[in-house]
């Protein structure tokens, strides 16, 4: 076993160190900016849906539970179900695809603005209103501003999520970083699977830390010194 | 007419196939029972290591942001990526799928720990104290009763993620339903994946309940909340 998995460790390191495998279409730069591709334009999507929906119900207060509800029922349900099902019913490709990295990433980003807008200090938001401001200025200028680290989280938590569902994509026929996990699994070539394996979690991590930094950047000047994001 | 009538049986046929469902009840049956094995085992096993990890951590803030930092970089791993990996180490076996989901959990649970112990009251902890609590017994039967609903909390979407994971270790070869889709992909199926789709949030839906109903019984004065 243990020579077994030296042997194969092997495989997956000498996989990644040949140039051949990095170019090309089915080269790792390829197949890398294809995952980017693909997640960039999920989560860009996402959020254009959920950021201002979730400002809405968080600034009015409304709907939060149905929210919640949804965000439950969104994790109970398998990826790879969706995946496989939207395969079936629309084609192999892309659009079918990206129908369940969108049921995905909705409900975090959604969840998490909601939350992040209906938690703002009462007491801020009271204060803003006395001094004059429209219900709009206090949602750009009080309420966006201190809601925006957990944004930035909904926004983390939905990216990681699409990046390794993305990767489950490759089974019906996406691109992307994972192809070399399904055709390596497909042709019994382990070293091709464990390098799509690094390859994915150390794009993974690349993400995590990313958003994790903008987390940090984005808390306002004038919150910096009494909050900490954790 | 005729064309409309072929098309509409032929769909009809392709969604719900009652009779197929009806058929591999017992197909059914014994893959959610691998499928229960293989998450239920992975939360319990990231729950056994959380338990102690959290209140140690509790003890040791520095030690805790260690844990942490080191759980949520395992825990941004995408499962396919661990599991493929995993092939190439524990081979084709149940423990390429539990080893992973164990630590999913123990990532999501150890906060949970932490944070509801933290969370119970110094006066709690003083009055057990001046009872007579040692630290070990007080942290058994005074400290995690009171942190009891947080962990509940957490142990719900640990047991919910898990059972929707289990599925992803059907496409290396291993897994419960999962395979149905696998299964139904391959053959252009409908009826097939959405059984599985439906029974796996079932069970998901199901657990979730219990857990809830357990917490319910557990901690009696969390109730009204």
């Amino acid at each position: 076993m243990i020579v077994a998995s030296s042997a194969s460790i092997g495989g997956i390191f000498s996989y990644l160190t040949t140039a051949a495998n990095w170019s090309g279409p089915s080269g790792f730069l390829h197949r890398l900016l294809q995952h980017v591709g693909y997640s960039g334009v999920t989560l860009l999507i996402a959020a254009c849906i959920s950021v201002p929906l979730g400002l809405l119900t968080g600034h009015t207060r409304r709907g939060g539970n149905l929210l919640t509800i949804a965000g439950n029922a969104s994790r109970a349900l398998p990826t790879l179900g969706l995946l496989t099902i939207f395969a079936v019913t629309i084609g192999v490709g892309i659009d079918a695809a990206i129908i369940p990295l969108l049921l995905l990433a909705v409900p975090a980003i959604l969840v998490n603005t909601d939350v992040g807008v209906r938690n703002v200090n009462p007491t801020s938001v009271d204060a803003a209103y006395a001094v004059g401001m429209t219900p709009l200025q206090v949602l750009w200028h009080v309420e966006i501003p201190m809601a925006l680290p957990l944004i930035v989280l909904g926004l983390r938590t939905a990216a990681l999520q699409v990046v390794s569902t993305a990767t489950i994509a490759a089974y019906v026929g996406l691109g992307g970083l994972g192809r070399y996990i399904i055709d390596g699994q497909g042709s019994g070539n382990f070293a091709e699977l464990g390098a799509g394996a690094v390859a994915v979690a150390s794009f993974a991590i690349v993400t995590d830390l990313t958003f994790r930094l903008a987390q940090t950047l984005v808390v306002s000047p004038g919150l910096r010194a009494r909050t900490s994001t954790a | 007419m005729l064309l409309l009538t072929q098309t509409f049986t032929f769909t009809y046929h392709k969604v719900s196939d009652w009779q197929w469902v009806l058929n591999h009840m017992s197909l059914f049956w014994s893959l959610s029972i691998t499928h229960l094995y293989l998450a239920l085992t992975s939360v319990a096993i990231g729950f056994v290591i959380a338990l102690p990890l959290g209140a140690l951590a509790v003890r040791a803030p520095r030690t805790y942001t260690g844990v942490l930092s080191i759980t949520t970089v395992l825990y941004s791993l995408p499962s396919l990526a661990v599991f493929a990996f995993l092939v190439g180490v524990t081979g084709l076996t149940d423990t390429t799928v539990i080893l992973p989901l164990a630590v999913y959990a123990l990532a999501i649970l150890v906060r949970s720990v932490a944070d509801g112990l933290t969370g119970v009251p110094d006066d709690v902890r003083t009055a057990a104290t001046a009872m007579g609590y040692r630290p070990l017994r007080q942290l058994w039967s005074v400290e995690l009763p009171a942190a009891m609903p947080v962990i509940i909390a957490g142990l719900r979407v640990a047991t919910v993620a898990s059972i929707s994971l289990v599925t992803v270790g059907s496409l290396i070869g291993i897994g419960g339903l999962g395979q149905l889709f696998i299964a139904g992909e391959n053959s252009d199926f409908i009826t097939e994946i959405l059984a599985g789709i439906v029974i796996v949030a079932a069970l998901g839906v199901l657990c979730d309940g219990l857990l809830t109903f357990g917490g319910y019984l557990l901690a009696p004065w969390a109730r009204r909340s």
